[in-house]
């Protein structure tokens, strides 16, 4: 699992690429805990090359969801694979979390 | 159609593990979300094993059988371990807005196993811990 850092003035985007499980997720959290994360006004998860997510990298995400919101930075996820959804979708974190189809959608989100 | 694994008790081998079941089922012809489900319940429920169960200790080992006879999948999980780990088979899904509120990484394995699959059942056989999954695949 690789996650690789996009700046782009406010908005940081975080590209993953592979498959986020209880061996890779300290990889995104290491990622999510960097104290300069707060200073962006978004941070964007491209998921187009993210294959599979299990319940330890849904638990990265919402373990840093409250800190980024208390900073008002705004978490949004885009361009996921249906099958990585559909893990979303079963505990009903589609509903707490931001996901959109595209970067142009995420960026306006 | 059947097949069995052996692991150790390392989080590094949950990848083979899912390669293993994706392998199984996609011979099978099953559609990628379904497949990804199955996947996900056994990789969750072998992590559990890994984790809690056996403190990944490495000289301890897990057997993984697939059972595949017509629609009906089966699944069985032996932990050759020391210790029991029975886990609650049905777990409800926890409030992730409380989890968002307190930070909370964990805790939703076995909420997701239990939706994904028809029947899940954790037992003892010969002082080992056995969990057991079932799923008629559409």
């Amino acid at each position: 699992m690789k996650v690789t850092a996009q700046p782009t003035g406010p908005v940081q985007v975080l590209l993953l690429d592979g498959e986020l499980d209880a061996s890779s997720a300290v990889v995104l959290d290491t990622e999510l805990s960097k104290p300069e994360l707060l200073k962006f006004q978004k941070v964007l998860i491209d998921c187009q090359r993210l294959s599979y997510i299990s319940s330890a990298g849904l638990g990265v995400f919402i373990s840093h969801l409250q800190r980024l919101q208390d900073a008002d930075v705004k978490l949004v996820f885009y361009n996921m694979q249906e099958k990585v959804f559909n893990v979303f979708e079963i505990l009903g974190l589609d509903s707490l979390m931001t996901i959109v189809p595209s970067q142009a959608e995420a960026l306006s989100a | 159609m059947q097949n069995r694994l052996r692991i150790n008790c390392s989080r590094e081998n949950l990848q083979q593990v899912r390669d293993f079941v994706r392998g199984f089922l996609l011979t099978a012809q099953r559609s990628e979300m379904v497949v990804n489900q199955v996947v996900l319940a056994v990789d969750e429920v072998i992590a559990n094993f890994i984790i809690h169960a056996n403190g990944e200790d490495q000289s301890q080992f897990l057997d993984l059988l697939l059972v595949l006879t017509g629609q009906q999948l089966d699944i069985e999980i032996e932990d050759h371990g020391r210790n029991l780990f029975l886990p609650v088979g049905q777990a409800p899904i926890p409030d992730l807005r409380l989890y968002i509120q307190q930070g909370r990484k964990g805790g939703m394995g076995m909420a997701l196993v239990s939706r994904i699959m028809d029947r899940v059942e954790f037992f003892e056989r010969d002082a080992h811990t056995v969990c057991r999954l079932s799923k008629l695949l559409a």
